[in-house]
């Protein structure tokens, strides 16, 4: 692969000098994957009778070329036990760190052997690179020094310290909410509401496609696979029955929270976050703003209106969804799958489904909050603060309607 | 000095749209110089900067790095000249997520074949020839912002390119912290040869690092005065250079 470099066939001993060329063209190059017009180093090589050698280099030492220096040098090095290795540098004309880092490596190696090293004839300039990078100094340890991992007392330690300060922010941010809502309730006008109706419209408006399509679809596949068992037993009505009481109980909420947590939670956070980033919300606190009632205040208030809305929407369009499969799958007349919708549906049911609504969207517009202001550091924070606000909301959504279902359980 | 030319900027018209910010802009930076780009606010500093590191293609006019046409080259091209310079950002863009070492130990991975031993040891001389020995495992959040400029060198000299850009290398830096950053440049274009183009608008530091200076101007949108900082300063036939380079 490596054309001229062959050393140890070459060299003979009687002062005799093998001579050989750091190449670093395309073809040849094994080190050097993208830079381009490489520059090209020479050496060769003498040894006296007592074996010393003195390896004289030419050209520039720089980064293209230095990892196959290292490579060659060492493998001419390995086989031999030299008194001392001199190298000269007399016909360098430009070294820079990475040419330091093959004269260290040479170095390493001779120190190893215990030999001698010696560098001669170097010129001003490359005592000047020599001495500003420490060379003296450099070769005893060249790596980085390494941040040994923790054991797993110590992680999980960390990690219980750092869930309980999560959860006592998590208590503050519950108080410190309240009181902010408190305020703007007893105070009106502190409301910002440009930005909640703001935020309305994003959380909203713009999430009504998505959310009218992804519930028709439901209402839909909820029609078309209840309709295959209950033709079975001639129960087509119940289609209508069972896609609006579902919907406008369970999955109606639901789904749109769901959306809700990735359109918008998820924008809250990654908004805060990289606010608290770039110290905006150090600018709000000092600039006599109080950060939560400024920032999520109306995040929550726009939220708790819209969620509800949207839930409400998303009922109509699914049990349209089932009302498509009713009217074109199972014979049944508008008029029909209208009368049985409406004769299923209680006040209650809507109203519940609402309420779910509100408190589903409290909870988006809160745990988004939260993990916006909780993010520290840089870019890869606010990531994190992002997907933990969607599945925290994810989980909460769930919780929450599990718990509803367990408190309607015993109170109908 | 050598009078290579290394950069060669010829009828660079500048703008955003229909605004001009630079008509007909032409100056040559020799090898190893240190060139100071200077001008009041809005004066199209950045804008020329962003042009020569070609973030931005100008409307007319033509930008020579090293002798490869930076605005006419297809891409290969421009990958080889994009190894030729390396850039300090203002805010030193270091990456948040990973730690300065492997900040610095990114484009040294990304385009040699090194060992990572040995791409460690060069991360640590080069954080050591900033002055960062021992920081090598903190997040750029941990540290101050003089000590993340002096990682953002350590990054943009990682494969140690013919020029360096800088864009307001005293920005938000103390006195003391700023000095320490001019005399890094000064030893690094010393013993390296490195050209070093800075855009700044610090006095002090126009007066301790540059070689020749340029100075921008928004009503003229050019170049209104060219040499020796010092020069100028007491000899120029223009008052408002004087009056900049005296303030």
């Amino acid at each position: 692969m490596i054309g001229p470099l062959n050393f140890s066939q070459n060299l003979s001993r009687q002062g005799r000098s093998s001579q050989g060329r750091f190449r670093t063209d395309n073809t040849s190059c094994c080190y050097m994957k993208k830079l381009k017009n490489p520059q090209s180093c020479r050496y060769d090589t003498s040894e006296t009778d007592n074996g010393d050698i003195t390896l004289h280099i030419q050209g520039s030492m720089d980064s293209t070329n230095a990892g196959f220096m290292i490579k060659e040098l060492d493998r001419f090095l390995r086989r031999r036990n030299p008194p001392s290795l001199t190298v000269d540098l007399k016909d360098v004309s430009y070294v820079d760190d990475f040419g330091v880092l093959v004269l260290v490596e040479l170095k390493r190696t001779i120190a190893r052997k215990k030999a001698l090293f010696h560098i001669e004839n170097a010129s001003d300039k490359v005592k000047e690179i020599l001495s500003i990078l420490n060379f003296d100094h450099l070769g005893k340890k060249i790596s980085l020094f390494r941040v040994r991992s923790p054991g797993i007392f110590v992680r999980l330690g960390d990690a219980t310290l750092r869930h309980i300060s999560d959860l006592k922010y998590m208590i503050l941010f519950i108080g410190d909410t309240c009181l902010a809502l408190i305020h703007v309730c007893l105070h009106p006008k502190s409301l910002r509401k440009d930005e909640t109706f703001q935020y309305m419209q994003m959380a909203g408006v713009d999430a009504l496609p998505i959310v009218a399509l992804i519930s028709f679809l439901l209402g839909l596949i909820m029609a078309f696979m209840s309709s295959v068992q209950l033709k079975q037993f001639g129960a087509n009505i119940y289609v209508a029955s069972l896609v609006s009481l579902a919907m406008t109980r369970e999955l109606g909420p639901i789904m749109t929270a769901i959306i809700v947590a990735g359109r918008s939670g998820s924008a809250f956070a990654a908004e805060i976050g990289t606010m608290k980033i770039s110290e905006e919300i150090d600018a709000l606190y000092t600039m006599g703003f109080e950060p939560t009632r400024f920032l999520a205040v109306p995040k929550i208030i726009a939220t708790v209106i819209i969620v509800p809305l949207l839930t409400l929407f998303s009922d109509v369009f699914a049990i349209a969804g089932g009302l498509v499969v009713g009217i074109f799958m199972l014979d049944l007349t508008t008029g029909a799958y209208i009368a049985q919708t409406i004769k299923t549906l209680t006040l209650f049911d809507v109203f519940l489904g609402s309420l779910k609504g509100v408190v589903f969207g409290l909870l988006i517009a809160w745990i988004g909050c939260l993990r916006g202001f909780r993010v520290e550091g840089g870019a890869a924070s606010v990531g994190k603060a992002t997907t933990s606000a969607v599945v925290t909301s994810i989980f909460l959504i769930i919780l929450f309607d599990s718990l509803f279902s367990v408190i309607l359980r015993y109170w109908e | 000095m050598e009078k290579n030319v290394i950069i060669r900027v010829k009828d660079l018209v500048a703008g955003y749209g229909e605004d001009i910010i630079l008509d007909h802009v032409s100056f040559d930076v020799y090898e190893r110089e240190i060139f100071v780009v200077l001008g009041k606010i809005g004066s199209g500093k950045s804008t020329l900067l962003k042009h020569l590191i070609g973030l931005m293609k100008p409307l007319s006019g033509r930008i020579f790095i090293d002798g490869n046409d930076i605005c006419h080259s297809d891409e290969a091209t421009f990958q080889g000249i994009l190894r030729k310079f390396g850039v300090l950002y203002q805010s030193a863009a270091l990456f948040g997520s990973i730690t300065i070492a492997e900040n610095v130990a990114l484009p040294i991975k990304e385009y040699t074949d090194l060992r990572k031993k040995y791409v460690d040891a060069l991360v640590k001389m080069k954080l050591n020839l900033v002055g960062l020995g021992g920081y090598e495992n903190y997040l750029p959040s941990e540290i101050s912002g003089g000590m993340k400029k002096r990682a953002g060198l350590a990054r943009a000299m990682a494969l140690n390119p013919k020029i360096l850009f800088f864009d307001e290398p005293s920005a938000g830096l103390d006195p003391v912290t700023s000095a320490e950053l001019d005399n890094l440049i000064i030893r690094i274009n010393n013993s390296l040869g490195t050209t070093m183009v800075i855009v700044t608008h610090e006095l002090q530091s126009i007066f301790a690092v540059s070689h020749r200076v340029i100075m921008l101007d928004k009503t003229s949108k050019g170049i209104i005065a060219e040499g020796d900082p010092k020069y100028l300063r007491d000899h120029s036939q223009n008052p408002f250079v004087r009056q900049f380079l005296n303030r």
